[in-house]
């Protein structure tokens, strides 16, 4: 069997997606953060975004960011099925990251949501833009989520007052191993979507093109004194 | 004949998340910030008393006697030390008996210090833990909470005088720009209107905590403490301090029932208009005199109560005032030059302290580039303990007044 033979077999099947199309939100500090998915050929840009974060125990950065990390290059070397990615930028800068995964018509697999810039509610906005894909765009009944740290627990568990089926473990678990498993579900979501989740499209040219071209952020807020 | 007391150390963590951290170790920052500030450091067992205000270090932190950690964190034994606990007036209080302290001649010199490490626990269970001081069967047993409280008096007020969501989200601008540029605050972020009240994205960005109040009308939980040095300034000893001592011209508080519902008039904040006149009739001052002011913006909305109940707009029109720009820095009576709790945070012990921090770098004239008063001359803070039913007034001045 020839390399490219077997590459073929380790790779997964893939269901074609539906894309994300871009919005604009304007976020309380009056930047625009443009939310679009991110491309394939990005995958170098969002790793070298991730990487210094690994080193950060703080708010639990380092498993969030090493994990993403992982999960970025299963997607662009074709390990994982179905799996999207979503980015938040302003004037071009990377400023939050989501990971997630369509498992099938009925079922989305949320991985991960790095945020970089804090203070703006970047990462509430990228994980409802998250929740928007999965139920609006691609159909699912419901999302399977997990939180890795208690900021996550209570952005996501709480605020949405996802469905908890920890009892039902071990038939329904996340697939990022056996933490408790939350849910949530389109009714859920049809009662929050309209408090959560923003955003203007389509897209104002310029703020489009502002954000064509990602770039890795000079400076973390979670790393003083950074330097690239 | 009491004596002059006068403000000659300063120290201040800045605000935000320091649930890693001890508590006795996030005020003995403080403590020694405010030491270092008065060259005291060396000498601190030469203080003749500590008071520390605090309101539920045994809630947050499951930690209680936080004053006799903290003198021993600091290596100060065996200098006396005694907590004080007045809801989120705790750190004005601790002032309040700090003066007393000073000016009956019990003590020469008096470290104050106010400190909170909230976000041990979550924003909902630290929201519980501040309701525990309503009425227990008349409002917390009902569910009350402040973010309550602060959601139906502005709904009142609105009703009443014609005020706005937009005119919250007027102070939270003013309040985060002032913080934007405040070293010590919780949120250095500024904001603008378009973002969180006229923008198609504002009702999300911005949303209801409890509803007409938005997430920028409402203060964040915050960790941190404040620390003052305190003398008296008719004693020798005062000689020992090179700074200019700020002087504390008044100082008061008052009480109003404990059950909002049992107040003549529920928009009515008669604590805060007692305490500020009892203030005002020991500094020998007016509201017209007041170049500066701390106000206890927890909700946007007490920005605006609190500056007409001490008399600085007529009842109804200080959101007027705002719409101007009067009370923006640079304005005519600057107020929430730090940010207020809006944006430099509420660690609920500490705020009455910070407000006075924030009294004497504006008097000093210390206060960073771009948030400085012209020529202030009086500076005023009111720290609000319950929803309004024990209040602390204070009124700074330069050292040659």
């Amino acid at each position: 069997m020839s390399i490219d033979e077997m590459e073929k077999k380790l790779r997964p099947p893939e269901i074609p997606l539906k894309p994300y199309l871009p919005k604009v939100i304007t976020l309380a500090s009056g930047e625009k953060m443009v939310v679009r998915e991110a491309r394939r050929e990005e995958t170098g840009t969002l790793l070298g975004t991730i990487y210094p974060l690994i080193g950060v125990p703080t708010d639990f950065y380092d498993i969030v960011a090493v994990r993403m990390y992982a999960e970025l290059l299963g997607w662009y070397r074709y390990r994982v099925a179905n799996e999207f990615v979503i980015v938040g930028a302003v004037n071009g800068v990377i400023a939050g990251i989501v990971t997630s995964r369509h498992v099938s018509s009925k079922l989305g697999m949320s991985l991960h949501t790095l945020t970089i810039k804090r203070g703006l509610r970047v990462g509430a906005q990228l994980f409802a833009a998250k929740m928007e894909h999965h139920l609006d765009d691609l159909g699912e009944e419901e999302v399977h989520i997990v939180a890795e740290s208690p900021n996550g627990f209570k952005r996501w568990m709480i605020e949405y007052q996802l469905e908890d089926r920890s009892s039902q473990f071990p038939e329904v678990r996340h697939e990022l191993g056996g933490v408790p498993t939350y849910v949530l579900t389109r009714k859920l979501w049809e009662a929050v979507r309209n408090i959560k989740c923003t955003g203007t499209r389509p897209v104002p040219e310029q703020d489009l093109k502002s954000a064509e071209r990602l770039i890795m952020p000079s400076e973390y807020p979670q790393i003083p004194g950074f330097k690239r | 004949m009491p004596a002059n007391v006068g403000i000659v150390g300063i120290g201040h963590t800045r605000f935000g998340n320091s649930s890693e951290y001890d508590l006795a170790d996030v005020m003995a920052y403080a403590a020694s910030d405010a030491l270092q500030d008065a060259e005291f450091l060396e000498r601190r067992r030469e203080i003749d008393q500590v008071i520390v205000g605090n309101m539920a270090s045994g809630l947050f932190c499951h930690q209680s006697a936080v004053a006799s950690s903290l003198v021993s964190r600091m290596d100060m034994e065996p200098v006396p030390a005694e907590l004080v606990e007045n809801g989120p007036a705790s750190g004005a209080s601790a002032i309040k008996i700090g003066y007393m302290a000073v000016a009956s001649g019990m003590a020469d010199i008096v470290l104050v210090v106010g400190g909170e490490v909230m976000r041990k626990v979550s924003g909902w269970i630290a929201t519980d833990h501040v309701a525990t001081m309503l009425h227990t069967e008349a409002e917390y047993n009902m569910g009350l909470t402040l973010p309550a409280f602060g959601g139906m008096f502005t709904r009142l007020y609105m009703e009443k005088y014609g005020l706005t969501e937009r005119d919250l989200a007027l102070l939270a601008v003013k309040n985060h720009r002032n913080g934007a540029r405040n070293t010590y605050a919780h949120i250095q972020l500024p904001c603008t209107i378009e973002a969180i009240a006229d923008g198609p994205d504002a009702a999300v960005v911005n949303n209801y905590v409890a509803e007409p109040l938005r997430m920028y009308s409402t203060c964040p939980v915050s960790d941190g403490a404040a620390a003052l040095l305190l003398v008296n300034m008719d004693s020798p000893k005062a000689r020992d301090f090179k700074k200019r001592p700020v002087r504390i011209a008044g100082v008061a508080s008052a009480t109003d029932t404990h059950c909002v519902h049992n107040r003549k008039d529920p928009l009515r904040l008669e604590a805060v208009r007692l305490a500020a006149e009892k203030a005002y009739r020991m500094a020998g001052v007016g509201p017209k005199d007041i170049s500066f002011a701390e106000l206890h913006d927890a909700f946007s909305i007490l920005e605006l109560a609190i500056s007409e109940e001490v008399g600085f707009f007529e009842r109804g029109k200080s959101f007027l005032a705002v719409r101007r720009g009067e009370t923006d820095i640079g304005g005519r009576l600057p107020i929430n030059t730090s940010g207020g709790l809006k944006a430099k945070g509420h660690p609920v012990g500490a705020t009455g302290v910070s407000q006075a921090v924030e009294l004497v770098r504006q008097l000093r004239g210390e206060a960073e580039e771009g948030r400085q008063v012209k020529n202030p001359k009086y500076g005023m803070s009111v720290n609000f303990g319950g929803f309004g039913n024990n209040v602390v007034a204070l009124i700074c001045a330069k050292g040659e007044d």
